[in-house]
């Protein structure tokens, strides 16, 4: 059968792909395009049945999306696509970075001989903390995510990498100042919040691997992610997104720790998108699965 | 950041500054915004008459901020009831455009005028206030004939052609009064937190400052660009098209 192909914006026709079957999926129409025209990589193609409508999945048939000989797909040019693990390697490798060039206290930045001057103890745990978390998401980013999306657009590289460097310098210039001033409540606050954020840092590990078990690997399946027998995952019971609910936990315990307010805005900041990714998670899962547990918050357990 | 005209041609085409539709049918909210724009509108023809009259008599710059100051204040600050009406919806402007615009003049006002009185006597002010009075009187009228639902044609050519002088005039005169600001708020260390501190933050209003200075760059040519946009859309020529 052959399928006309359109462009969504000006409803032009830009070829007809002859070569498809009832049971071709939109990935086969992909590959098909991508032959005609090299520039459109599968990946960077989206495709509607109404050019104002939804982008359809590439797992859909034509058959299943009513399509007969004839009929017309609307193409989407999806813009320079870039792999989600550079992205990510981009975003973490930064803070990490930025950040211990700050803890080495540079001229540059804090005056002469500033490194020479006294850390406060509470200093050398936060760099800790800090190392660990980022080191933690790239190694996360090689060895336990499993992405449902090869790709995102390019442009994210660069909103995503001015937002996370960008932070990473505004905390590490105050925490690791040569005039920061130790938290009020001395050793409770500090090893408290250390308590907080390592009981976090584990728990969002924790999940990773348990969203990590729940597709197989290869695969781009999507189950309802349920409580293990990792105690950290029990709070699936409450939300959709416990790895979230753990990193603001983490961030909080950071900024209590450190008695830093950068610290608490980059932990607000933070909250706030991973609330709204979050619901936007807890949305889709609603809609896809009819048995899914309604007493689930998106967040925040009970709240949000 | 903005000035009146930029205020003026961003708020959209007659449609969008109009009372929302579902308000539209509550003549209360409608009362009132008429109240509200014609308030406004006497308020900066006020403004304008006391600053004629005040440079026509004794041609000094220098103690024209004092004659201006207080009428100034109540209009100026009244245009924050501006990102409340966009906020609640009794109008369809956006409301984060209408903060930016609103908060960058209340800012110039009190963050600058108001707190550094050294610049006070400088001309720049004068180049602003103009500017200022001339795009509100017209904006306010505007408003108040689209709320009615019919804007006189000699009025929008006013509101969508006069800011090709009036912006450049009133940015210059903004720019140069926060620059000349510059080092007093240096030396008087004002609005600024250093440390050390209990919450491990400082904050310097000098660099502040220096950064709202260097944020009209990129910001000017692009709300220029979008206002002549938009003069092309609204003021539909008899004579020929003009040529880019």
């Amino acid at each position: 059968m052959e399928v006309q192909i359109l462009h969504a914006r000006s409803g032009e026709l830009i070829t007809s792909l002859g070569d498809l079957q009832p049971k071709s999926t939109i990935y086969d129409v992909k590959k098909a395009f991508a032959k005609e025209k090299r520039k459109y990589y599968p990946d960077r193609q989206g495709f509607k049945t109404d050019p104002r409508g939804k982008m359809v999945k590439d797992g859909d048939t034509l058959e299943s999306l009513g399509l007969k000989n004839g009929s017309r797909l609307y193409f989407k040019d999806l813009g320079p696509q870039v792999g989600w693990t550079t992205v990510f390697l981009t975003e973490y490798a930064g803070p990490l970075v930025i950040y211990l060039i700050f803890y080495l206290r540079p001229s540059i930045v804090y005056g002469e001989d500033a490194a020479e001057l006294p850390y406060a103890n509470v200093v050398h745990i936060a760099a800790g903390c800090w190392s660990f978390h980022y080191a933690k998401r790239l190694l996360e980013t090689v060895f336990v995510h499993r992405f449902s999306h090869a790709t995102m657009p390019i442009a994210n590289i660069f909103k995503n990498s001015v937002y996370y460097w960008g932070f990473a310098a505004f905390v590490a210039y105050f925490v690791n100042h040569p005039l920061y001033t130790p938290p009020a409540y001395g050793d409770l606050q500090v090893y408290g919040g250390l308590a907080a954020f390592v009981i976090a840092e584990l728990g969002n590990l924790s999940v990773h691997i348990a969203l990590r078990n729940l597709r197989p690997p290869g695969t781009k399946e999507r189950k309802i992610p349920r409580s293990t027998s990792n105690p950290f995952t029990w709070l699936f019971g409450l939300v959709s997104c416990p790895n979230y609910s753990y990193e603001a936990t983490a961030w909080l315990a950071f900024t209590v720790m450190t008695q830093c307010l950068p610290a608490g805005l980059f932990m607000l900041a933070g909250f706030y998108q991973m609330a709204v990714w979050a619901q936007g998670k807890h949305r889709n899962y609603l809609k896809e699965f009819k048995e899914y547990p309604r007493r689930r918050a998106a967040i925040v357990p009970f709240v949000l | 950041m903005a000035t009146a005209t930029v205020k003026a041609s961003s708020a959209g085409g007659d449609g969008r500054r109009k009372a929302n539709p579902n308000m539209g049918e509550n003549n209360a909210v409608k009362a009132y915004l008429v109240a509200y724009n014609v308030s406004q509108m006497l308020g900066w023809l006020v403004l304008m008459i006391k600053i004629i009259h005040h440079m026509a008599a004794e041609q000094d710059v220098e103690t024209l901020y004092a004659q201006v100051e207080p009428i100034l204040k109540i209009f100026q600050t009244a245009a924050v009831m501006e990102m409340v009406h966009s906020a609640i919806g009794l109008v369809k402007s956006n409301p984060v455009l209408t903060g930016f615009q609103v908060f960058s003049r209340v800012f110039l006002l009190w963050g600058v005028v108001w707190s550094v009185p050294e610049v006070q006597t400088t001309g720049y002010i004068l180049c602003f206030l103009v500017a200022w009075t001339i795009t509100e009187i017209i904006r306010y009228s505007f408003y108040f004939f689209s709320l009615l639902g019919q804007v006189p044609y000699f009025l929008k050519w006013c509101r969508y052609t006069f800011f090709i002088i009036l912006y450049p005039i009133g940015v210059t005169g903004e720019v140069m009064t926060i620059y000349l600001a510059l080092p007093h708020v240096l030396e008087s260390d004002m609005y600024s937190v250093s440390l050390p501190n209990t919450a491990n933050i400082s904050f310097s209003y000098y660099y502040y400052l220096c950064f709202i200075i260097f944020s009209y760059l990129p910001v000017f040519p692009q709300l220029y660009g979008h206002m002549l946009a938009q003069r092309k859309k609204i003021i539909s020529s008899p004579q020929r098209p003009k040529k880019e």
